[in-house]
């Protein structure tokens, strides 16, 4: 018999819905997999295994009565710990979180529950999803399922949604949701093998997610495959009147849209990605999917998007700038860490608490968000880097004259040892400079696996399209999907 | 131009007053959640997810809140800004749970205005004034802490956290006290006319910040300072001369005035400083990233121009032009909401029952709801029942009284059984024998009577004692137990005395 965690989304749900198996064998057979790897790969911070076998036993039941199911129905999936569950813990990673319990439910995850999906448990990532490589997690990092050929490191997972990637990649769960602010679910997912896709800025719902940069926030599925993605997207997405920059447009049947054939398509090729001193083999696999795309009938066109080089610094202005008003509700008053030290007053308690709570690269990027808004820089930084994004958006919006979607690298290496750069905050911010211009436009991007490296591990590749224009995106990942033939999986070693 | 000057040492100086007042939106529900704002509830018996910025929470703005604060920018003939921007002041403190309030620096939601002060003599405004208005913005309440409740700790109540304010910030146009006072009252008037502010002061929904500097006349503006949520129009008098005062004496010893944050301490009659402008923090303001910018479409503001009832200055215009109430009426009824209210519904029922149109009785009416009404009600104090004061009531005693059927007298007097028990006016006049007598036949007789009783004084008079007149009316009304019309018992007796 199939192994059930071999399964992605649409089998597992379609198998559920056809009675090969019960959605009850599902859960638990994921189950299994998330307690044994636990202790090698540290990929959640919280299993919830009596959530995941309670939802199935509600598809099941639901099944057995006849009662239509939704587009998740059976499918258990990992929650990375930014979503808000109502009764569970809900961290960020960060200490200042510990033990906080919501009395809500993130839109999003309401939304997969009432689609069928049940929670197999809180991922782990990066604190407040500030970081590349999980690195940055109070719970301690996660440890990829990947290894180098001949090594036995430790490699980053990538981050933010580093315990979503390893999660599937390793078959603890089918699909996972992350959440992308400037890369944090294409990194990963190219770092893992897998596929992850941020749609447009609006389409999923922020309310119950923590906050790191509101304007750059938005949440999305990473799953074994472009289907699966499209499957899951269309149950988080909606939307929400609770937040109000929140799309308010149908959501699409992507599923229904999946089309590999490309012809009549043109997909643009920017020529500023093609950096100095970017990895050969990411150029190769680059080429690769433009060959793969071609093949597919498109068009291939050059493309130039010129401010590319300011994004990166621009990110990590605007970025912080909102993270550290964001953060500034984890002040020990009325939820989470308070540390009060013998006859502190209230300043002193502010202090202690953020001094106590906050990992090291919080409160970098605290301070750097205080120091660009601060009375005298803000003119040359803050709105400097909002002017910035202008452009940005402005270069995509000029290049979609050219081409429907666009092929690029979504990172210039392959996953990396853990502690190689946890010391050189600039060299991990590196990490993002091809995800971040989509971020900073708003624009519905994802990463798809495009084969291994000489080291045996995965490469991504990115594809970017225009707002609200998810199906193009999908449509070129499975294109690139077909042709690319990935079936590499990490060696089980856990 | 007003005169009001401080005497100092080396001359006279003149006063400059700004004023910032924060006005509570009347709304059923905060600026951005759809928590409650009744006042007076439990303390954090109203706080929604969002109040306590709990994680994740994101705001949403109150449309009413938006709709309210524009109306209110029309009724200042401002300019409103059909693009407008929320923005973050970001600092920390325990009534503060996002660690930022969501206001609006950069782009506000309504630009100039101002509003009509009018000509008070007795109060030293010799003139009517406008005083200009910068702008008005919205942004969230904070929270209150009670310090009284434990020995070592605060205790935080987020009821306010998040309510809707408008704050209408004035041009540094005043410059006395008195004006000062003119601007908060006429303020206040304008709020409750429109609906958008309860305008009460003692609950907080109203207070002011006050900024005043002096200069001698003429001169460049002073150094400002500001001090902080004064909650009554006196205080806001008090906090200008105490502080004008202050400064010109700290000027003329050969100090400095500060720019800094004041609190006023009414039990002392002073203001004392608060932080200077050294120790003030950076707000870091920014847009809010949650919030998109407010685009107001023409529909919305036709409906909120629409909406929009007369407000005082118009008012007054109309009951002087087509009233013909004099200009001292006119201005008492239009101060206040309850005033023009009340006379407008008196006016109505008065006019109806008399069948008469409404210019025909306004003055009698003004007179009713300024004068006499108010008397009878303060004299009967608790005895008064609000809900006996109905205006067909004071309709009914107007129009006994404009048929001569009862005097100024009995109204008084049935007025005030209708407050104690709410007695049908016609009745009470009946039955309590409140009626003047009017029945020629029967006054006639009473003066036939005392005529002949008093043939002496008659002749008296015939002889040119014309005093003696007042002398008969008296007899004749004391005869007729003081019920006789007295126009028509004057009357007759004319007649009768040739």
């Amino acid at each position: 018999m199939t192994d059930l965690t071999d399964l992605g989304v649409k089998a597992i749900r379609d198998g559920v819905a056809a009675g090969t198996f019960s959605a009850r064998e599902v859960a638990e057979a994921f189950n299994a997999n998330v307690a044994a790897a636990q202790d090698a790969l540290n990929a959640f911070i919280v299993a919830t295994p009596e959530k995941a076998l309670e939802a199935a036993e509600a598809v099941d039941a639901a099944r057995a009565k006849g009662e239509t199911l939704g587009k998740m129905a059976g499918v258990p999936i990992g929650m990375k710990d930014l979503f808000a569950t109502q009764g569970v813990q809900t961290t960020a990673a960060s200490h200042i979180l510990e033990g906080f319990i919501p009395q809500y439910e993130s839109t999003v995850s309401a939304n997969l529950w009432k689609a069928g999906a049940g929670m197999l448990g809180k991922l782990n990532l990066d604190q407040f999803a500030m970081g590349s490589s999980n690195e940055t997690s109070y719970f301690g990092n996660v440890i990829s399922p990947w290894r180098k050929q001949g090594s036995n490191a430790g490699l980053a997972p990538g981050g933010s949604s580093g315990g979503s990637s390893a999660a599937v990649a390793a078959r603890l769960c089918p699909a996972a949701t992350g959440t992308d602010t400037g890369g944090s679910i294409r990194q990963p997912a190219a770092f893992t093998g897998i596929t992850g896709i941020k749609p447009t800025y609006g389409r999923c719902s922020r309310w119950g997610i923590v906050a790191f940069a509101s304007s750059l926030d938005q949440a999305g599925p990473m799953a074994r495959d472009v289907t699966d993605c499209a499957i899951m997207l269309e149950a988080m997405a909606g939307f929400d009147p609770k937040d109000s920059t929140s799309l308010n447009l149908t959501v699409p049947e992507w599923t229904d849209g999946l089309d590999a054939d490309m012809s009549g398509h043109r997909v643009g090729i920017p020529k500023e990605y093609r950096m100095e001193g970017t990895d050969p083999d990411i150029l190769e696999s680059w080429d690769n999917g433009i060959a793969w795309l071609r093949d597919a009938g498109a068009e291939i066109v050059e493309v130039s998007l010129p401010h590319t080089k300011y994004a990166l610094p621009a990110y990590y202005i605007v970025a912080p700038a909102e993270a550290s008003s964001n953060l500034a509700r984890y002040d020990g008053v009325r939820y989470g860490l308070r540390d009060l030290p013998e006859g502190a007053n209230l300043q002193e308690m502010y202090a202690a608490t953020r001094a106590a709570g906050f990992g090291d690269e919080v409160k970098r990027r605290i301070m750097i968000g205080t120091y660009v808004l601060s009375a005298g820089f803000y003119d040359a930084y803050y709105n400097q880097a909002q002017r910035v994004r202008t452009l940005i958006s402005q270069d995509f919006k000029a290049a979609f004259e050219h081409c429907d979607v666009i092929l690029a690298p979504t990172t210039p290496t392959a996953s990396f040892p853990l502690g190689d750069k946890s010391d050189d905050p600039l060299a991990m911010y590196l990490n993002d400079v091809f995800a971040v211009p989509a971020s900073l436009a708003g624009l519905p991007a994802m990463s798809v696996p495009a084969g291994l490296n000489k080291d045996g591990l995965p490469l991504g590749l990115q594809l970017i399209g225009k707002a609200f224009d998810e199906q193009g995106v999908l449509n070129a990942g499975l294109a690139i999907e077909q042709r690319a033939g990935f079936t590499a999986r990490p060696e089980k070693w856990w | 131009m007003s005169s009001y000057r401080i005497q100092g040492v080396t001359g006279e100086w003149e006063v400059v007053i700004g004023l910032e007042v924060h006005a509570q939106v009347t709304s059923n529900a905060k600026l951005f959640s759809g928590a409650s704002t009744e006042f007076g509830a439990e303390p954090n018996a109203q706080v929604s997810l969002v109040d306590a910025a709990m994680p994740g929470m994101l705001p949403v703005p109150n449309r009413e809140c938006i709709r309210q604060a524009v109306r209110t920018g029309m009724a200042i003939e401002a300019q409103i800004n059909k693009w407008s921007r929320f923005d973050r002041k970001n600092y920390f403190y325990a009534d503060l749970p996002q660690g930022y309030q969501i206001s609006q620096l950069y782009h506000p939601l309504v630009g100039e205005g101002s509003l009509l002060i009018e000509a008070d003599e007795k109060a030293g405004i010799p003139a009517d004034k406008r005083i200009g208005i910068e702008r008005i913005h919205v942004e969230q309440d904070a929270g209150k802490l009670m310090h009284d409740q434990h020995p070592t700790m605060s205790y935080v109540d987020l009821n306010r956290s998040g309510v809707a304010l408008m704050e209408i910030v004035s041009k540094p146009d005043m410059r006395s006290p008195a004006e000062a006072g003119a601007y908060v009252r006429k303020l206040r008037s304008i709020l409750r006319y429109v609906g958008s502010c309860d305008g009460n002061m003692e609950q907080g929904s109203m207070r002011a910040d006050v900024n005043v500097s002096v200069r001698k006349p003429g001169d460049e503006f002073g150094t400002r300072t500001e001090t902080k949520n004064v909650n009554s129009v006196r205080f806001v008098m008090a906090v200008i001369e105490q502080e004008a005062r202050r400064q010109v004496d700290l000027i003329e010893d050969g100090g400095k005035v500060v720019q800094e944050t004041r609190l006023y301490d009414p039990d002392r009659n002073e203001t004392r400083s608060m932080r200077s402008k050294e120790d003030a923090h950076d707000y870091r303001y920014f847009p809010d990233p949650d919030l998109l910018p407010l685009d107001l479409d023409d529909d919305f503001l036709v409906e909120c121009r629409e909406s929009l009832p007369e407000l005082p200055d118009a008012k007054k215009r109309r009951y002087v032009e087509e009233l013909g109430l004099s200009e001292y009426n006119a201005t008492q009824l239009t101060a206040e909401v309850e005033g023009f209210r009340r006379f407008e519904d008196v006016l109505s029922a008065t006019a109806s029952a008399l069948g008469k149109g409404d210019k025909d009785v306004a003055t009698q009416v003004a007179n009713w709801t300024l004068s006499v009404a108010p008397g009878v009600l303060n004299a009967l104090g608790d005895e008064a029942k609000v809900e006996n004061n109905t205006a067909a009531a004071s309709a009914a005693i107007l129009k006994m009284q404009d048929a001569g059927e009862i005097s100024g007298g009995q109204a008084k007097e049935i007025y005030e059984i209708v407050l104690k028990t709410g007695r049908e006016p016609t009745e009470i006049a009946e039955t309590e024998g409140l009626k003047q007598l009017s029945d020629t036949g029967a006054i006639e007789s009473v003066i036939d009577e005392v005529l002949a009783n008093n043939a002496d004084k008659v002749e008296e008079y015939r002889g040119g004692k014309d005093k003696l007149f007042g002398f008969f009316v008296g007899q004749t009304m004391k005869a007729l137990q003081g019920k006789g019309n007295p126009a028509v018992v004057n009357q007759i007796l004319k007649d009768k005395l040739g």
